[in-house]
């Protein structure tokens, strides 16, 4: 679950990291006296906000109120803009860049920081890894001075600013850790003639530990109503941009018919896993997300029964009744059962996958 | 032979009390394992498909000598259950639970690594050794003892291979899930590395899927030091960017990394024969063999 930057930055404020103030807004009525120069800044969560035109600058409070019309309702990579964070504008005089990253190759938590704060931290690494300073973390060990201040070595900090950058990282794996992030930057952190103060902030918490966080679970501002649904129902779906709907058990043959389809020629409306033991309820729930999205013009059900019985999942077909045109593939436990079950209910069965590809390209209407 | 376990390794289950625990017990006794012992804090002295059910593993093992682990147990408490199964030194460790939290992850796979445990998972299906032994959750009938060596990030995928590889004739030596998650114990390299001195393998199937670069990395090994056939599939090649697929570990970053084009590559450019679909790996194998 990706965090606002302002949750994020309340966050970071509360271990100690020193962040720009400001306040959230709902109406632009709402914005306060201004009597230094502003920035207002469109809380969504996507990256490149500001090359979206979602970051505006005002001087006074007039200008503000003007801007914030603009921002707010704007559609920012298809997300409506609906707060604003107000801060004050800082006075920059260096970027630098600090982050913790779960790293799943190494299976241990990175810190990494850069004197180049504000750019794009992956293109950065692609094109110029040597001006990228990382340092695992043992999670047995957890973090310590050192780490920090060999990095801050590393991007040539000293004196102040070293001593500075020495706590925010420190402190920053601190809430990552605490708050079972998956990542936790401050893009850019600036020096300013008061020190350093992170002028950015993004926070993302692993969903499977939100269990043992305060922060509820928020509908992410990036999935659509049938992912939602799904979610709710236990599904795993995601929305894609073809013509078949696919149903199948287990993530990697779900993937795996996905590109047997795109082999024949036809691309999915989706990826649908009932995942292991599903039943008939679990089946009657994909077909209705299924049937949800406009323009699917063939269905593909492809079931390995390991755990799942095939014949609880032939029920659930037969129940909904798909009006769509639809190939059924099943195989393993209970499939004879199923098999004549759905003959009798007037659906077409196939015994390979492939072939069941082929089918559900070659039926759509 | 076959690797990690065989006829006589020992199994404990952990969370044998539950659905998952009971019905698996059940169903790798069916298949000839050897389960010895259960754990489920505070429902010592039961039992469940008559073995016996200890509160510690520790205890357990005194009693019946376990050397292995299977973890049924839920994600909120599958940290504690692997550091106990490590603590104790049971070696492998299979953790079959979904959905545990990264850092906790990352803390058992690193404690193992310091203890020299090997884990398998989480999220994983498991491993068997046809014939021999299965510690896991897949379907029994599919499997066949065989010589060649299957290792693959995905369960139900990697049953459908196996079927067709069975139907084909091709056995298997020991096939193993090493977890849909981002971070797991047990890689494709070590596993590579376990084949190449097993000398019932004689060929391996690797079966990968978008997300990370474990396949790139193992298509350098087997480029380096791989001397036996590989046949590899990867799933995937339209997954979109930046979702993921099912699998906490399958997806492409938002900057395009971990996509399955250049996993195939990888594997093409190591001397691999690469399957565009499961059905083609019968007759690669074939090929190679």
């Amino acid at each position: 679950m990706k965090l606002q930057e302002y949750e994020a930055a309340g966050i970071f404020e509360e271990y100690g990291i020193p962040v720009a103030k400001g306040y959230i807004i709902k109406d632009p009525e709402e914005i306060k006296e201004v009597d230094r120069p502003i920035v207002l800044k469109s809380q969504v969560t996507v990256g490149k906000r500001g090359k979206s035109g979602g970051i505006l600058f005002a001087e006074n409070r007039e200008e503000a109120v003007e801007k914030a019309k603009k921002l707010l309702g704007m559609d920012i990579q298809g997300l409506e803009v609906k707060e604003l964070l107000v801060v004050e504008k800082a006075e920059i005089i260096n970027e630098y860049y600090v982050g913790v990253v779960m790293d799943r190759e190494s299976g241990r938590a990175t810190l990494i920081m850069t004197s180049e704060g504000g750019v794009n931290i992956e293109e950065l690494a692609s094109k110029s890894p040597e001006k990228i300073a990382k340092k695992r973390i043992d999670p047995l060990i957890g973090i310590q001075p050192y780490d920090a201040l060999y990095l801050a070595e590393k991007i040539g900090l000293e004196g102040k600013e070293k001593k500075e950058m020495v706590k925010i990282a420190t402190k920053l794996y601190k809430a990552f850790e605490d708050h079972d992030s998956e990542l936790a930057e401050i893009n850019p952190v600036v020096s300013t003639p008061d020190g350093l103060l992170a002028i950015d902030a993004v926070f993302n918490i692993d969903n499977n530990a939100l269990y043992r966080q305060k922060f509820d679970r928020k509908e992410s501002q990036t999935v659509t109503e049938r992912e939602k649904l799904a979610d709710g129902y236990d599904l795993a779906y995601v929305d894609l941009d073809g013509d078949i709907g696919i149903i199948g058990s287990g993530a990697g043959l779900v993937m795996a018919t996905l590109d047997a389809v795109a082999e024949y020629g036809g691309a999915a409306s989706c990826f649908l896993d009932l995942g292991g033991g599903a039943g008939t309820e679990d089946m009657l729930h994909a077909l209705e997300i299924i049937g949800m999205k406009e323009g699917v013009r063939s269905m593909y059900l492809n079931i390995f029964g390991g755990i799942t019985q095939c014949d609880k999942i032939a029920q659930g077909i037969i129940d909904f009744e798909p009006k769509i045109p639809t190939v059924v593939r099943m195989l393993g436990t209970n499939e004879e059962k199923a098999k004549q079950m759905l003959k009798e209910a007037g659906y077409e069965t196939v015994d390979d996958m492939e072939e069941g590809a082929m089918k559900a390209v070659e039926i759509r209407e | 032979m076959g690797i990690l376990v065989d006829e006589k390794t020992k199994v404990l289950v952990q969370g044998i009390t539950g659905g998952q625990g009971s019905y698996h017990s059940q169903y790798m006794k069916e298949y000839g394992t050897n389960i010895v012992a259960g754990v489920t804090p505070g429902k010592g002295g039961e039992e469940v498909n008559g073995i016996p059910v200890y509160n510690t593993v520790l205890k357990a093992k005194e009693e019946t000598g376990a050397t292995a682990s299977i973890i049924f147990v839920p994600s909120k408490f599958a940290k504690g259950a692997a550091l106990e199964a490590i603590d104790a030194e049971l070696d492998p460790v299979v953790i079959v639970t979904e959905g545990i939290p990264v850092h906790d992850s990352a803390k058992i796979v690193r404690l193992a690594e310091v203890k020299g445990t090997t884990i398998i998972g989480p999220n994983t299906p498991g491993i068997i050794s046809p014939g021999k032994t299965k510690m896991g959750i897949m379907p029994n009938h599919i499997f066949k003892e065989g010589n060649v060596g299957l290792v693959s990030r995905s369960g139900t995928l990697t049953y459908e291979i196996v079927n067709s590889m069975t139907k084909l004739g091709h056995g298997q030596s020991t096939a193993l899930g090493l977890g849909g998650d981002p971070i797991v114990g047990l890689n494709f390299i070590k596993v590579l590395d376990m084949f190449a001195e097993d000398d019932e393998t004689e060929a391996v199937v690797l079966i990968g899927e978008i997300g990370g670069s474990a396949e790139e990395k193992a298509a350098r090994y087997i480029k380096r030091e791989f001397d036996k056939p590989v046949v590899a599939y990867i799933a995937g090649r339209t997954a979109p960017k930046g979702k993921r697929m099912g699998h906490a570990g399958a997806i492409v970053s938002e900057s395009g990394t971990g996509t399955a084009k250049s996993k195939m590559e990888a594997f093409e450019k190591a001397g691999v024969s690469v399957a565009r679909m499961p059905m083609e790996i019968g007759k690669l194998l074939e090929e190679a063999l």
